[in-house]
């Protein structure tokens, strides 16, 4: 979210004609901000911040969800870190992770740098290859769900046929693989939106600057190593913060696909809470584990509003 | 932002520049790869479509990969009809729509006190805002659920509409006001100079400056909040409110064998947000490029 780099050029506008605080001795308090803001940030601050701090207050409790909640200290903490279960669903984000820091951004790229040519038919392609963003990922597990089909399932099928029998299998029911297989419908989407957001990129960058490459002398890999690719770091940043934000997030392909299973082998983080709050009715406990969740990718939040701020600065 | 600046940027691409015979023999190779990779990129999508038209005989006796006979479309009256797929549709809209419009609405509203007036406090509260862009929903799920049960809208409509109106507020209005900053100033002291007030100023003049970029907003926010399958989950328990993402969650229990009927609401569930994609393309890539990430 925010203003991703994309464009490089931000029209500043001169707002501060006056220093603040001189305006402020001269002016009473003024009234108009507060009438636009009260609703919104009413609506806001009920719903989502202090829902946000509620949060904390819930993981020190015992609530079933029925009567009212009981105040246990530490006590959610002490079980979620004995419990085997936290550490599976981690690792099971972390593979999550893994997968989506190297697939959707090499893939986005390439697709990207290849796809960067203006033509009608192309247009056409691109949009092919992202539309899958416009699905839900409920959808997204469906069509995935049927493509991994066990036994004659199409991608099985597909498999068999190209003499590659020896690697059909339950892609869902495997213990071993099923995160990946979740993962990897996580890719197709996510592909597309990456390639998606460097094609804005590329479309920025002065094709000047490459051809005076070009002129000294530069083939092709290297004028993408070494001017396409550093002058595209900025959005790499923010995508790989995002796609750290988004797998620890990630929950609803693995409910569709999975629900968690085998066992808890594909479990996630937020699968894990919402088993724990909604079908155990351990809120106290789930609102633990959303705190710990939270915790981990707080720092990571942190280290996107301050690059999003400085690189906004000036429109700040 | 981007919208201006992708205006005012000269558009010009990276491309390979060679003589023209050779663009031209590049560009068949390529099409050569492009074409057969973007095929296979669809062959899920395909492969839904046809196993959607056939009946549950003809996939039984000859697998999934196979032309269908008959071509048969009872499929989608199973899903539309016995499987609530129409239900299912009609509340997704009755809170997408209503969502939509109230977090546009009152995003404005911020995004003009935040960019157009000056005033103390405002640098916070729009530091408020930008956190809860990248807050992950887990952390307010469990809250949220409590605060609907005790305001008596859980398993209601209403319960989503207000949480999707929240949540999604953090971002419109960030883009929003992002957006607004970079409006000509001297319009709106020309205005407040014949006596328009600040309401007259953001219901002239702002808010139709500012249409592109809610344009691209709210066909943005019509996938996510249409998409959405968590809140519904949470808030809503009769099968007779769910909208068509958790609809489809529970038409997969109810037809886990029979995947026609399964895919077939699929690809019904798809349809709102694919013509918003085939109509409003421009405006889409421009709102995922404006606000990015997500």
């Amino acid at each position: 979210m925010a203003t991703t780099g994309v464009q490089t050029e931000t029209p500043s506008v001169p707002r501060h004609k006056t220093s603040a605080a001189k305006r402020r001795t001269k002016q009473p308090f003024n009234f108009t901000p507060w009438l636009f803001l009260a609703v919104p940030l009413l609506i806001y601050l009920v719903w989502v911040v202090e829902p946000l701090f509620y949060s904390f207050y819930l993981s020190l409790t015992d609530w079933d969800g029925v009567t009212n909640p009981t105040f246990i200290g530490l006590k959610n903490y002490q079980t979620l870190l004995q419990d085997p279960v936290l550490y599976v669903s981690f690792l099971n984000n972390l593979k999550v992770l893994s997968v989506f820091l190297i697939v959707p951004i090499a893939g986005g790229l390439g697709l990207a740098v290849l796809f960067n040519r203006p033509s009608r038919m192309i247009n056409v392609l691109k949009a092919a290859i992202y539309s899958p963003m416009v699905l839900s990922f409920i959808v997204i597990g469906l069509i995935w769900s049927w493509f991994y089909l066990p036994n004659e399932g199409a991608l099985n099928t597909l498999l068999r046929s190209a003499g590659l029998g020896f690697l059909a299998q339950s892609w869902l029911s495997n213990a071993q693989i099923s995160i990946f297989s979740v993962t990897f419908a996580a890719c197709w989407r996510q592909i597309g939106y990456v390639m998606l957001l460097y094609l804005a990129g590329l479309n920025t960058i002065d094709a000047s600057l490459v051809e005076a490459a070009k002129v000294d002398g530069a083939n092709g890999w290297q004028v993408f190593l070494r001017i396409i690719f550093p002058l595209l770091a900025p959005i790499t940043t923010i995508i790989v913060i995002a796609t750290i934000i988004d797998s620890l997030q990630f929950f609803d392909l693995v409910y569709i696909m999975t629900k968690g299973g085998p066992g808890y082998a594909s479990t996630v983080l937020a699968n894990f809470m919402f088993t724990e709050a909604f079908t155990n009715f351990r809120y106290g406990y789930g609102a633990a584990i959303a705190v710990v969740q939270f915790l981990l990718s707080f720092i990571f939040i942190v280290f996107y509003l301050t690059y999003m701020l400085r690189k906004g600065a000036d429109n700040l | 932002m981007s919208i201006q600046a992708e205006s005012s940027l000269a558009r010009r691409r990276v491309q390979p520049r060679g003589a023209t015979t050779k663009r031209v023999n590049n560009n068949w190779r390529f099409y050569l790869f492009a074409l057969p990779f973007t095929l296979l990129w669809l062959f899920p999508v395909f492969g839904v479509i046809l196993t959607s038209i056939r009946s549950k005989e003809d996939i039984l006796y000859n697998g999934y990969i196979a032309l269908p006979k008959p071509i048969t479309f009872s499929s989608y009256i199973e899903a539309w009809v016995q499987g609530n797929v129409s239900v299912y549709l009609l509340n997704s809209f009755l809170i997408t729509i209503p969502a939509l419009f109230a977090t546009i609405f009152l995003s404005s509203l911020s995004a003009y006190a935040l960019a157009r007036i000056r005033f103390r406090g405002s640098r916070w509260i729009l530091m408020l805002y930008i956190s809860g862009m990248m807050l992950p929903y887990q952390i307010i799920i469990l809250p949220v659920f409590q605060l609907s049960v005790a305001l008596g809208i859980y398993n209601t409509l209403w319960a989503v509409i207000f949480v999707h109106t929240a949540f999604q507020m953090a971002f419109c209005t960030f883009v929003l006001r992002n957006f607004m900053v970079t409006l000509p100033g001297e319009i709106m002291e020309a205005a407040r100079m014949d006596g328009c007030t600040d309401f007259g100023i953001y219901r002239r003049i702002v808010m139709p400056l500012t249409l592109p970029a809610l344009a691209a907003l709210a066909t943005l926010e019509f996938t996510w909040i249409f998409n959405d399958f968590i809140w519904s989950l949470v808030l809503l328990q009769d099968d007779s409110l769910r909208p068509v993402t958790a609809g489809l969650a529970t038409l997969i229990g109810q037809y886990n064998t029979n995947w026609s009927v399964v895919v077939a609401g699929s690809l019904i569930a798809s349809i709102p947000t694919m013509i918003v994609f085939i109509l409003l393309q421009r405006y889409f890539i421009q709102g995922l490029t404006m606000g990015s990430v997500k």
